[in-house]
């Protein structure tokens, strides 16, 4: 076989030897209702590494754990045991140079806030002066192909767009991370595909890094650089698999690539045998 | 109606045509119909009234020969209307109650906005006090009245205390659960977003329990007025209420129904103008729900 078969816990894979990796995942374990007879175990191994500009995926089996990793991941939740590193600094909150998309852009957005407002948020909270904010949400708009939508709410826009708005805001601060939790799965397949393209320019062209978690195993075979596959519950890594494919990507050429096709269903099989 | 396939003739691309073409369709119509729109909701308020005028015509036309003691005739009422709450200085007894009941109705909201949003911040605290609170809610007002009366006497400040201790709960408790049920992904994005505790209530959690809280504060609206009316009507010297009774006591009583009918006036401005004020504040809520109904 063509991919090594890493042992479920272990924690290195080849390719996460580079240099100071952004964020580093250690034996991440993680427990709902700790000490209580309903206590469950949603993680109870995880390990991988994020070098810088890179774009990973990560994967599971339905139940897997997923948004819970997730979480862990952008210090929304402390990890029961274990520790999550972001730049070099344990994570003890959401840190400052990073930003989460989260899946349900109706959920995230604020719809009593125009789309111009929404971006806004974060440049506020940041201190950013008047002019130049109105500058960056020029910018970031535009950046996430969208034009004069700023004065129209949320609600008035059709779901991509909703969620373009929700990743011009998670960008607004220029984070060097970005995390998002199945950003695509609420909009259909024609949209599903733009927004693919859009998140790989705006990587491109911001040079940011990407964890993005979905169940979709072509989208993650498609953006990314590695994929981490999670076994079921409580997840462990059952593989970290390597996404030889060039860039720029395409939705047409490298979807049909014999490579693509070969590391679909070496995931597939991963997934559904996990 | 013929359908977008029938009319292209291509039911296969139609879909895919009509999603890439309908925003850009959309816009400008919208805002040409705007004005039409308004003519049309104008209309439309003027014809939701046409049966408030039948019955207005109806009574006029019904009392004009009554000798009826306790219905006078609706011409006489108008008149006694005139000469006592536009000419006369039983206008004296309608700023009295406005004073009391603007102020309570201020307080009232200011007090269960705050008091509801600290119970919800401080989740734990709000747990204990919780029964009290209810305990003292299901508590009709009018029954703290003597109480009230005696340990604080007749005169304004009692008035506005019964109206505030009437009128606060509705808002407080609308507060609490409109705030209890902010998404916790928005407090989430608050958190990503390093927002201060002070600017997630302001940004996030005011904004998204607002619908509520207007909601709660048109109730307490109501309560705000009973409670103006029933303060006048036990102990007071002046006000609508006491004009009322007093009328009522000394058998004048077309001057009774004068008092009476300022009475809807007022309430019916007081909602008139909390409903204007609702429509700018919730614009977002509403149009929102609009687009939802849509699909």
């Amino acid at each position: 076989m063509a991919y090594p078969e890493v042992s479920p816990g272990s924690t290195t894979a080849a390719t996460a030897a580079a240099t100071a990796p952004v964020l580093s995942v250690r034996n991440v374990e993680k427990a709902y209702n700790v000490g209580r007879p309903d206590e469950k175990l949603a993680i109870a191994d995880v390990s991988f590494d994020v070098a810088k500009g890179e774009f990973v995926c990560v994967v599971g089996p339905s139940g897997a754990g997923k948004t819970t990793i997730l979480r862990c991941l952008s210090g929304l939740l402390p990890p029961t045991s274990g520790e999550v590193r972001f730049e070099g600094a344990r994570l003890q909150d959401v840190p400052d140079r990073l930003s989460v998309v989260f899946q349900d852009y109706s959920r995230s957005l604020f719809p009593w806030l125009t789309v111009n407002k929404n971006v806004a948020v974060p440049l506020k909270v940041a201190g950013v002066r008047k002019q130049e904010r109105e500058d960056r949400i020029r910018t970031v708009l535009h950046a996430v192909g969208l034009g004069d939508v700023g004065t129209s709410y949320p609600w008035q826009l059709s779901g991509g767009m909703q969620q373009r708005v929700a990743i011009a805001r998670a960008l607004a601060h220029q984070p060097d991370m970005l995390l998002m939790d199945e950003p695509f799965a609420s909009v259909d397949a024609q949209t599903r595909f733009d927004l693919e393209d859009l998140i790989l320019e705006v990587r491109r062209q911001l040079d940011i890094t990407v964890v993005l978690v979905t169940h979709d195993i072509d989208e993650a075979v498609y953006l990314s650089d590695r994929v981490v596959v999670l076994s079921g519950a409580p997840s462990r890594i059952a593989e970290i698999v390597d996404v030889p494919l060039g860039r720029p990507r395409n939705q047409l050429t490298t979807r049909s690539s014999e490579t693509f096709g070969r590391l679909r269903s070496h995931l597939m099989q991963l997934v559904t045998t996990a | 109606m013929p359908t977008r396939a029938e009319r292209t003739g291509s039911p296969d691309v139609s879909p895919i045509l009509a999603a890439a073409t309908t925003p850009s369709h959309q816009r400008p119509a919208r805002a040409a119909s705007r004005s039409a729109s308004s003519l049309r909701r104008l209309w439309s308020g003027i014809w939701r009234l046409w049966f408030f005028a039948v019955v207005l015509v109806a009574w006029w036309v019904l009392s004009a020969d009554s000798t009826s003691t306790f219905f006078p005739p609706l011409r006489n009422i108008v008149g006694r209307l005139y000469d006592l709450w536009i000419a006369g200085d039983a206008r004296t007894n309608a700023w009295s109650s406005l004073q009391h009941f603007a102020i309570g109705y201020a307080l009232a909201g200011l007090f269960g906005v705050g008091v509801g949003a600290l119970l919800w911040k401080f989740a734990r605290v709000g747990r204990a006090v919780s029964p009290v609170l209810y305990f003292v809610y299901v508590i009709p007002t009018a029954a703290l009245l003597p109480a009230i009366m005696a340990i604080m006497g007749i005169g304004g400040s009692m008035q506005i205390t019964i109206i505030v201790l009437a009128a606060v709960w509705p808002t407080m408790l609308n507060t609490l659960d409109g705030m209890r049920g902010i998404d916790p992904i928005k407090l989430d994005t608050a958190r990503v977003m390093h927002m201060s505790a002070l600017r997630t209530v302001r940004t996030v959690v005011l904004p998204g329990a607002m619908p509520q809280i207007m909601a709660g504060l048109r109730h307490s609206l109501q309560i705000g007025v009973i409670m103006m009316v029933v303060s006048e009507l036990v102990a007071s010297e002046s006000g609508i209420g006491f004009f009322i009774l007093e009328a009522q006591q000394r058998f004048a009583i077309t001057d009774m129904w004068t008092g009476i009918i300022i009475l809807a006036l007022i309430g019916s401005v007081l909602t008139f103008l909390f409903v204007a004020v609702e429509r700018v504040v919730l614009a977002w809520y509403i149009g929102a729900r609009a687009v939802e109904k849509k699909g």
